[in-house]
């Protein structure tokens, strides 16, 4: 045996040593990053105190008595991530059938939109919702357009890569009783894609309710400018009760969608 | 080769087409009340946005216009006919792209270090104790649910303004993304190897060195890699709330209207994160070949 396989039992001690070479690699570069970014020991201890003081201070969690306030700030939240969403869908629809393979067979049309797309999902959902309080003032619109158009960019992609993934006989045989493109399009791919949408559109809409709660930081409107506006105040109680009252929503958002998710695709196919 | 197809008896006919008919007509009411349903919720979410379609018509020019401004020189050029000018401050903004990249590099790995730590907790086969697991589970929740940029936020202000925040920040985050898809790989490991080492007396810790290690890490390294991709991105704007990073130029740049800055950083930005998710992508089809990734 040893004979026959000598790479099993003497691994050359190139091939040994790779993985621990790597691995002090990686903490090399990690300590030489923590130096660079001054982390000083005392600095971070002395954070560190500091923000177990904070977490004191948040508790209890007290709105005080901007409660109704705060109500509404999350019904803009939510609004938000919908509305965004929904846009976002709709339009990367078509824009998608342009990006995949099976529908456009020429690489010079495709090439650039899913360049387009690239560059947009390249940009996080903040910068776009700081282009867009440019264009349409402070508030809650701004941030619909933001997350419609960040969505955009990663419903584009995702939307063409399940058409990519979409089974071609269909089509075919669509073509074979003499439909034309766009009834191979309607009804040899959207019945096999639209369940599948379906799910991604409804797990978006609950990964927006998080960044809706964000985009309000640069002022877009939601629970993120109350958020933001509490914790530059250092009031403590009402922000824990902010970041309370987002994981609860969260938490509701994500059990709505998975039963819808189900109750569109079935249960299979979403494990 | 022909074949017969069978016609039912009209009788037998009837039923099973009233059958089809009354299914198809449920579907139908199903799918339109579903429709009512959503656009009633769309319609909400219309007015609770403050949605105006005139504010959009008459700005959507702007929105135009603020690219055609965004590409535009201080000397009325477009911005691609001298390169010179429109990247003048390429030195100071590689500097803070390579701080950018430092900071989720090291947030990264801290935070697969801890998800690393606490996804054998997490993990239903490998927890050692049902309380334990509830607990590392909830911590996790917690750690990922919380956006990033409120930590941030948080941290800005306890630990003092500078990219310090935005490590801690993309750390704890990542702890709590990875924590949990490291979690559900060990859940998917073969148990058999832990049987095995169990059965020679050893601890908890050595059945999850030598039985459980060895099939997660290549699943661990995959998942690491592309959160690594998505905290670029989430680095690059921590520069708003003052944790660090391009963000801060960005952020200076879009307020105080200097407009060719805003494309020439963006155009950094959307470039380096191009080179990360191709970089990534191709180390990870190097490092576990093409089956580990699916």
């Amino acid at each position: 045996m040893r004979a026959r396989y000598p790479d099993v039992f003497d691994r050359p001690a190139s091939a040994r040593l790779a993985t621990p070479a790597m691995i002090v690699a990686a903490f090399a570069i990690l300590i030489y990053g923590l130096v660079d970014l001054d982390f000083s020991p005392s600095r971070f201890f002395a954070g560190l105190s500091q923000l177990g003081w904070i977490g004191l201070m948040m508790i209890p969690p007290d709105p005080g008595s901007s409660l109704p306030v705060y109500l509404k700030a999350l019904g803009e939240t939510l609004s938000i991530a919908l509305l965004g969403t929904t846009l976002a869908a709709i339009f990367a629809l078509p824009v998608s059938l342009l990006a995949a393979r099976n529908v456009v067979a020429s690489n010079i049309l495709r090439f650039p939109v899913r360049r387009v797309l690239d560059s947009i999902r390249g940009v996080d959902t903040l910068i776009w919702a700081l282009v867009w309080i440019n264009v349409v003032g402070l508030g809650p619109f701004a941030g619909v357009l933001a997350i419609a158009v960040a969505d955009f960019g990663a419903f584009g992609k995702l939307f063409s890569e399940a058409i990519e993934g979409a089974d071609q006989k269909q089509v075919e045989g669509i073509r074979a009783s003499g439909g034309s493109a766009l009834h191979e399009i309607r009804f040899g791919l959207l019945p096999q894609v639209l369940p599948v949408i379906a799910g991604q559109v409804l797990y978006f809409i609950e990964s927006n309710t998080r960044s809706a709660t964000i985009i309000g930081i640069v002022g877009a409107g939601g629970i993120g400018l109350q958020l933001a506006e509490q914790i530059r105040v250092l009031e403590w109680q009402k922000v824990s009760f902010l970041i309370l009252m987002i994981l609860v929503a969260v938490a509701a958002i994500d059990f709505i969608s998975g039963k819808l998710r189900f109750a569109i695709i079935g249960r299979r196919a979403v494990a | 080769m022909t074949v017969a197809v069978s016609i039912l008896p009209e009788q037998q006919l009837a039923v099973l087409n009233a059958a089809y008919r009354q299914a198809v007509a449920r579907r139908r009411w199903r799918l339109f009340l579903g429709t009512v349903v959503f656009a009633a919720a769309l319609l909400l979410a219309a007015v609770g946005a403050e949605v105006n379609l005139r504010t959009l018509f008459t700005y959507f020019g702007n929105f135009v216009s603020y690219f055609d401004r965004i590409l535009t020189l201080d000397s009325g050029q477009r911005v691609w006919t001298d390169v010179g000018e429109w990247l003048w401050g390429w030195r100071k903004w590689l500097k803070m792209l390579a701080e950018t990249l430092l900071i989720s590099y090291v947030g990264t790995l801290i935070g697969a270090t801890f998800a690393f730590v606490l996804n054998f907790f997490a993990a239903e086969n490998t927890s050692p104790a049902p309380w334990l697991r509830f607990v590392v589970r909830r911590l996790l929740e917690f750690a990922r649910t919380v956006p990033g940029i409120v930590f941030a936020l948080v941290f800005v202000i306890a630990f003092g303004l500078g990219p310090m925040a935005g490590v801690l920040a993309i750390a704890i985050h990542s702890t709590g993304a990875l924590g949990k898809l490291f979690s559900e790989i060990v859940e998917n490991a073969d148990m058999k190897p832990v049987e095995g080492i169990r059965s020679t007396g050893a601890s908890w810790l050595s059945c999850m060195r030598f039985a459980v290690v060895p099939q997660v890490t290549a699943g661990y390294a995959s998942y690491a890699l592309l959160r690594f991709e998505i905290n670029v991105r989430e680095a690059s704007v921590m520069g708003f709330v003052g944790a660090g990073g391009i963000g801060q130029e960005l952020v200076v740049a879009i307020r105080k209207f200097y407009y060719s800055d805003v494309s020439a950083i963006l155009l950094t930005i959307i470039v380096t994160v191009f080179v990360i998710d191709i970089t990534t992508g191709w180390l990870r089809g190097r490092l576990f070949g093409k089956e580990a990734r699916a």
